[in-house]
């Protein structure tokens, strides 16, 4: 396995274009959708990826998830770098 | 309704198959040997319908395709109401037929992705395999539009004996083109293809070279390109899990609306299928006959019965074992457990080079 570097706490993240979000009812939830390619994203990857506009930088949602769920930090800080390193990888978000 | 030992799936994928029509003359062609022509084909509000009902059944992703998609004039209308439907769609393209001005508007409709076909790494080479003098220039122009709008693209290639020592030049045009995926199909023997398949068939160290190859290239690409690759089915030692399980995971509409498990379905004799205009999609996926018949397990014969790779490939291709053996139930000969696997093992070394026959 190759290390990767943690995801900056300056970048902006935000989907790439031609990837959507969507909610389909009867596939119980959200989907992230991209060519040829389909997500199931829990309730978490839900609130992580909506705020990934292009506009907030990592930290800022890293903060305004903490202060919404009233979670330590750091909790959020891994759960949301493994996610975007993941949708990265897979080109789904700019970091 | 009873179900035969299975939960009834939900499908995710919908190919939509909006004309049979096409510029293009490929000898791989899949479509059937029968086209269906246009006076047939269902009209812009039955398709609108046809993505609500999918998107209401589970189905995710609509994959407009054909023939050539662009043959439709409502074309634009077709992807706003796929797009109205909650699905995304993506346009599957041989890039001819669609200028910069049409693409505008098919964006604008909110098409999410394009995938565009190429032929081969060179200009005379390609056109040559498609039958159509001036169809790489058309496919490059189009690419550097998808790519100036933003939009993601994605460049198929199918490969066969007289392109297949080019997949990494395919792959660098691809790159060069702004695609931010590949897929490398090796040719699959259905329909057109299947006349042509001793001019088409790799060899054995061909088709060893092109694995490594993709290999080789996924690690160069890594990071820019995504690859997707399919493995040539009649080289392997197991089948393919032919779209992903029959009544599973996907559906195909026909340009007349008849509903298929898979586009080559109707090469099996004697299946019932059931037309969107008679019957709404979801009750055609749970209880058309033809979904029906080889929906789970036990359909199935003895090697598939008791092996426990069953539901990991699902006995293979039903259209391919009844095509080289003529029992739509038989494990597919692609499989080394396959009683009838010799057979297979003979076809992938018949090769001529005769000319092709192209699909007018």
């Amino acid at each position: 396995m190759q290390t990767r570097p943690l995801v900056s706490s300056d970048a902006r993240p935000r989907l790439r274009r031609g990837v959507r979000l969507v909610h389909n009812e009867a596939q119980g939830g959200w989907v992230l959708l991209a060519p040829e390619r389909l997500f199931k994203t829990d309730a978490v990857g839900v609130e992580i990826i909506n705020r990934c506009t292009g506009e907030a930088t990592l930290a800022s949602i890293i903060d305004d998830l903490a202060a919404t769920y009233s979670a330590p930090r750091e909790r959020i800080e891994a759960d949301v770098n493994a996610l975007l390193t993941t949708l990265a990888d897979k080109q789904l978000v700019e970091l | 309704m009873a179900t035969n030992g299975y939960d009834l799936p939900k499908p995710i994928g919908l190919l939509a198959e909006l004309t049979h029509r096409c510029p293009l003359g490929c000898p791989y062609c899949s479509n059937p040997l029968a086209l269906e022509g246009k006076s047939g084909e269902l009209d812009t509000e039955t398709w609108a319908r046809v993505f609500r009902e999918a998107g209401a059944l589970g189905v995710l992703q609509v994959h407009l395709s054909g023939g050539e998609p662009a043959a439709r004039r409502d074309l634009t209308e077709i992807t706003k109401a796929a797009r109205d439907a909650g699905l995304y769609s993506n346009l599957i393209t041989s890039g001819v037929g669609i200028n910069a001005a049409r693409l505008g508007e098919l964006a604008g409709a909110g098409l999410d992705h394009v995938q565009i076909s190429i032929q081969d790494s060179e200009a005379q080479s390609a056109d040559h395999i498609a039958g159509y003098q001036g169809a790489f220039a058309r496919k490059n122009a189009l690419a550097v539009e998808v790519v100036r709008l933003g939009m993601p693209l994605t460049i198929n290639m199918v490969v066969h004996r007289a392109n297949v020592s080019r997949i990494g030049a395919m792959v660098a045009l691809a790159v060069t083109m702004g695609a931010r995926r590949v897929e490398i199909a090796h040719v699959q023997y259905y329909g057109w293809a299947l006349k042509n398949r001793a001019q088409l068939m790799p060899t054995r160290p061909q088709v060893e070279e092109a694995i490594a190859a993709v290999e080789a290239l996924r690690d160069r690409h890594k990071g820019e390109i995504v690859i997707d690759a399919v493995f040539p089915d009649y080289f392997a030692r197991f089948p393919k899990p032919c779209v992903g399980g029959w009544g599973r995971r996907s559906l195909n509409v026909t340009p007349s609306g008849r509903v298929l498990p898979c586009h080559a379905a109707e090469t099996i004799p004697g299946l019932e299928f059931w037309n969107v205009r008679e019957y709404g999609l979801a009750h055609i996926w749970e209880n058309s006959p033809a979904f029906r018949v080889f929906r789970g397990t036990s359909w199935m014969k003895e090697p598939c019965a008791t092996c426990p790779r069953r539901e990991i490939d699902f006995g293979g291709c039903r259209c391919q074992a009844f095509l080289l053996t003529g029992d739509a139930r038989a494990t597919d000969p692609v499989c080394e457990l396959a009683p009838t696997h010799a057979l297979i093992e003979r076809l992938a070394a018949v090769h001529e080079d005769t000319a092709y026959a192209y699909r007018r």
